[in-house]
């Protein structure tokens, strides 16, 4: 499909560090689809680790050095014409938008805040508070689900998605893409590329354990189940997110799983992105489900979407 | 049931945890609903309501639970809570206490090599800021 010049996005695209190593086939199959929807992800140059969890404690700016030294990259690229006043940083990792997004509210919300971590940054230029932190999902849907759905060349007939959001999508109220208690985006996505979403499951927004599964795996095997099962019982054939730790906790956690209970049947999750990509007709070798741990090719094949 | 006797050591330890979080833990009502959100506290030795009532008086016997260790900040404690109180904010100036002293709550040495290397990194990113000083 031809794309009109108008209709381009050159947008600064922030990757994090998971999906430059375990979640390759989240920032692949993204990058792939974003271009066929006429958006192009630009990597910031020399950016670093946003931190991964956002600092929780009033009293220490030093964690919010990172992500702001990252916004400093984007007002950079807009200086320089890399992007055409376009200060829009795009996240897929639901844990890098959240902390990103936490402590670009602080710094805009507090002057002097902001003056600290410019001071203390003096080699950088300052950071003038013009970045806003945005997500995949909210991209998509500022562009039109119905434009998306025109889009689809490969609809996934049906395939029946359940809508993980997880945590750090819709909480903080302040930083969430949708209703915190009754979001409906993710839902509306599968709609547009041909999916049925799984309604009313209650664990769609019930934490996975995070980084417990360093230190404490048996609390996230407990909880991955119970959101797996809770999915299957309401009718579920796989489960998307955009968070590469829910990823790495339900899908590859369903070892531990396994190995638990040898009744248990496996469920594919998919990176949303995978299933984007599927839609709009990519190249298998861009979705790269080989790096999925549960395989998915049963699921796709028995529904007629293998490609 | 034991008598509590309130000192000012209690008093102390009450304002520093306000302090690092922000938070106006007084006006915790012990509605119970983060008790009833928390998708955690079946693992928990007390309740977040209760880690809120200890925090409140300032009992410092709430930091030897492991309440503020299981709380993964997923906020949907705060997302609910009547009084807009940030619980995960209450547990992180617990957690900020303790590990200030240089205690850590996990061993790294304790981490599998092959586990660590299937582990994605913001996973020990995160469990390093959480639970290492």
């Amino acid at each position: 499909m031809a794309e009109t010049e108008d209709s381009k996005i050159k947008i600064p695209y922030f990757p994090g560090c998971t999906l430059k190593t375990t979640a390759k086939n989240f920032e692949s199959s993204a990058v792939k689809s974003a271009e066929k929807l006429g958006v192009e992800m630009v990597e910031l140059p020399k950016w670093n680790c946003c931190g991964t969890v956002s600092s929780l404690a009033s009293d220490d700016l030093m964690k919010h050095l990172a992500p702001v030294r990252d916004f400093i990259r984007v007002e950079e690229m807009n200086e320089e014409g890399v992007v055409d006043n376009e200060y829009r940083m795009l996240t897929l990792c639901s844990m890098c938008f959240n902390t990103l997004k936490q402590t670009n509210a602080r710094v805009k919300a507090s002057p002097e805040d902001l003056e600290s971590v410019n001071n203390f940054m003096y080699l950088e230029k300052d950071y003038q508070g013009k970045v806003e932190v945005t997500h995949l999902f909210e991209l998509l849907d500022e562009m039109g689900f119905d434009a998306l759905q025109d889009k689809v060349t490969h609809s996934l007939k049906g395939l029946k998605v359940a809508p993980y959001y997880g945590c750090l999508l819709l909480r903080p109220k302040s930083v969430g893409i949708d209703n915190a208690e009754n979001p409906s985006i993710i839902e509306r996505f599968i709609t547009a590329i041909g999916g049925n979403p799984v309604e009313n499951w209650e664990a769609r927004s019930r934490c996975c354990g995070s980084y417990h599964t360093v230190e404490n795996k048996a609390i996230v095997v407990k909880l991955a189940k119970g959101i797996i099962e809770n999915a299957r019982s309401a009718g579920a054939e796989c489960i998307i997110t955009s968070c590469p730790l829910c990823a790495f906790n339900l899908d590859s956690r369903q070892e531990e799983i396994i190995r638990e209970d040898s009744e248990y049947r496996p469920m594919p999750v998919f990176y949303f992105t995978q299933l984007l990509g599927l839609a709009l007709g990519l190249d298998k070798k861009d979705l790269r489900f080989e790096d999925n741990f549960i395989d998915p090719e049963p699921l796709l094949v028995q529904k007629g979407l293998n490609i | 049931m034991k008598k509590i006797v309130l000192t000012r050591h209690n008093t102390d330890f009450q304002k520093e945890v306000e302090k690092i979080s922000g938070e106006k833990i007084t006006s915790c009502d012990q509605c119970g609903v983060c008790s009833g959100s928390c998708p955690l506290s079946d693992e928990m030795e007390i309740t977040p309501s209760t880690m809120m009532k200890m925090s409140q008086l300032g009992l410092f016997e709430v930091m030897e639970t492991n309440a503020m260790w299981i709380c993964a900040s997923c906020y949907s404690c705060m997302a609910r809570c009547p009084r807009g109180l940030d619980l995960s904010k209450v547990a992180e100036a617990m957690r900020q206490i303790s590990l200030r002293k240089a205690v850590d709550s996990m061993d790294l040495n304790g981490i599998d090599k092959k586990e660590a290397a299937r582990l994605p990194s913001i996973a020990l990113v995160g469990a390093f800021r959480k639970l290492t000083g």
